[in-house]
């Protein structure tokens, strides 16, 4: 048994037409909030 | 509390778990019972699952966490988001296009009947040992800082729950959710600005946080390789993603969260929805407890903040000790208050020399107070080597309860509550349907097609897990090591189970028997290792799946065509 491809279904959201893109977005989101952590603690440290 | 507590209290638990077992009070297809309302709505999905994983213990404990080391624990959920993208990718579209009811019921069908079986049994058993400990957790600390009875709060937040996830099933429990976690939310928005309204006044959001800076509270990311660090990028990286790849892919009480729903696009927004959120949540959970050690600089703290357990040896025969250690804690904090009064002086004349030295001042009172702490701990030991010396998970509910307005106390303990219940009513309603579908219709096949008869079994698994739960949280009489205890021995499992779904998805060739004794291997290994080695529990998530994958493999190529399938 294999997975589907990820982009069976549109994600129905205004600025991605595949989920590959919502998951691009989802990873940029993360690395963004661990720089905004690591840029928090230099602030204040 | 006073009667607006109550009031606050009842009225939102009660009325939203009377609320949704009125709701679903009809609710008679297994698809509804087991999977929710096929027009569940990604928003509700997602709720649902950040209710499910978010306990009682995560409100009281990891404002705490935040108070004691400040928020470096936020790492700890750093693979999460990388473990969604690969549970909407990979796991999720598989559960739904096969319409399973259980994560176990897609490993009978990949590979047979007792990998399907096995997968069912490791839930079953971990998540039923753990099922008291959800109740009792949150119980014995509430009961020790508010006076109830711990019996009965075990049994009332337990019978609640009870009434209405075997009521409603899967729709009840979304439903109830939903609103608990408006109250969560609510609740903490609430505790978050008050505690900044108690800060001095002049000290503001950016003074408190530079304190907790210069006391060593903020560093959130540690990119060091240190293996001795507990928490690090890394480690949350590497250990996170497999934790949460287990729990979110292959732990039937999140599986069941999402795999009904309107469509597969419900489903994979609910988990990006907490892709996106948890990390921030988190973070602004363990701020609340920063916030909190703030607010004890500038007023009296005490020496061990589990109260009610200091009190009960302070008056024993080590009184003269304990009276002398609280004496030399008031005086060093007094102290560090005077410090804290300097260094904010150079930060208002601009002064960087003298600000440096008065950081360095106040860093070492600080671990002067630390160290008092440290022996009141010592000295509770020494008076009961069984006293519960673990004081960091009453901070939060002592500040609650001695700081907060009428009314507020009653929403925050109700937000304790309501975490309990959705995450209770998750682990019973996935209970109730592994035992039904994975146990009962396995060994009743003919069962199968009188669907009222299905659902009457699995709103009596669902009580009868309940009710143990409540049994063991009121007669195994847990010490803080057995608690700890059974949340490691659910990350022993976890690793294992990955490893039969990792196997059933990527490597084609494996068959039923392979998988099987492997996984059965694996387990071994891990607990042989887990006997011998004094790594972090962590990383048996990693070694159970790639144990069980390699020795799968390795079998799948040695064992005879016939016995491999």
């Amino acid at each position: 048994m294999t997975p589907d491809p990820d982009n069976d279904e549109s994600p129905g959201l205004p600025g991605f037409r595949t989920w590959r893109g919502v998951y691009w977005f989802v990873f940029g989101a993360f690395v963004l909030v661990v720089a905004g952590l690591a840029l928090f603690s230099r602030v204040f440290a | 509390m006073n009667l607006l507590d109550w009031i606050v209290l009842l009225g939102t638990m009660v009325g939203i778990a009377a609320y949704g077992a009125w709701r679903t009070r009809h609710t008679d297809h297994l698809d509804t019972y087991l999977k929710g309302s096929k027009t569940t709505g990604w928003f509700t999905i997602g709720l649902s699952v950040m209710a499910t994983q978010a306990s009682a213990i995560t409100f009281l404990s990891i404002p705490g966490q935040g108070f004691e080391s400040g928020l470096g624990f936020v790492q700890n959920y750093f693979g999460l988001p990388l473990a969604l993208i690969i549970v909407c990718a990979v796991f999720l579209p598989i559960y739904r296009r096969l319409g399973v009811y259980t994560a176990y019921e897609y490993l009978g069908q990949r590979f047979d009947q007792k990998t399907r079986l096995l997968g069912a049994g490791l839930f079953l058993l971990q998540r039923g040992l753990a099922a008291g400990v959800t109740i009792y957790a949150p119980a014995i600390i509430l009961s020790a800082v508010l006076g109830w009875r711990l019996d009965l709060t075990i049994i009332g937040t337990g019978l609640l729950v009870i009434v209405y996830t075997v009521t409603g099933g899967s729709a009840a429990v979304s439903l109830t959710q939903k609103w608990q976690m408006a109250v969560i939310f609510g609740g903490m928005v609430a505790a978050f600005f008050v505690v900044l309204a108690r800060l001095p006044a002049g000290l503001g959001f950016g003074g408190a946080a530079h304190l907790a800076g210069a006391l060593g509270k903020l560093e959130a990311v540690d990119f060091s390789f240190d293996p001795n660090q507990r928490y690090t990028l890394w480690s949350g990286l590497c250990g996170g993603l497999f934790l949460s790849l287990s729990y979110f892919g292959t732990d039937q009480s999140q599986v069941q969260r999402y795999i009904g729903g309107a469509s597969l696009r419900e489903g994979r927004l609910g988990l990006v929805f907490n892709a996106l959120l948890k990390i921030p949540m988190q973070f602004c959970i363990l701020l609340l407890g920063v916030l909190v050690f703030v607010f004890y600089q500038f007023q009296p703290a005490p020496v061990f903040y589990n109260q009610a357990e200091w009190a009960r040896h302070a008056h024993g025969p080590q009184a003269a000790t304990f009276r002398a250690l609280e004496e030399k804690h008031a005086t060093l904090h007094a102290a560090k208050q005077g410090k804290i009064a300097a260094w904010r002086e150079a930060r208002t004349r601009h002064d960087a020399a003298a600000e440096r030295a008065a950081r360095a001042e106040l860093a070492a009172a600080q671990q002067a107070t630390d160290a008092v702490r440290t022996e009141a701990r010592q000295a509770l030991t020494a008076a009961d080597p069984r006293a519960k010396i673990k004081d960091s998970d009453y901070v939060f509910i002592g500040f609650i309860v001695g700081q907060l307005p009428h009314g507020l106390v009653g929403l925050l303990i109700a937000v304790m509550i309501a975490a309990a219940l959705g995450s209770k009513a998750s682990e019973l309603n996935a209970l109730g349907a592994t035992s039904t579908i994975d146990l009962w219709r396995h060994f009743r096949p003919l069962a199968v097609r009188d669907e009222a008869r299905n659902v009457r079994v699995a709103k009596w698994f669902t009580a009868g897990w309940g009710l143990f739960a409540i049994g063991f949280a009121l007669f195994a009489g847990f010490s803080e090591n057995l608690i700890e205890a059974i949340n490691i021995l659910g990350s022993l499992f976890y690793g294992v189970v990955l490893g039969l779904f990792l196997t059933a998805f990527f490597l084609r060739r494996v068959g039923g028997s392979a998988v099987f004794w492997g996984a059965v291997a694996a387990q071994a290994l891990v607990i042989v290792l887990y006997c011998t080695l004094s790594i972090s529990y962590l990383w048996y998530n990693l070694i159970g799946c790639a144990a069980c994958m390699l020795i799968a493999l390795l079998l799948q190529a040695a064992l005879p065509k016939r016995l491999a399938v």
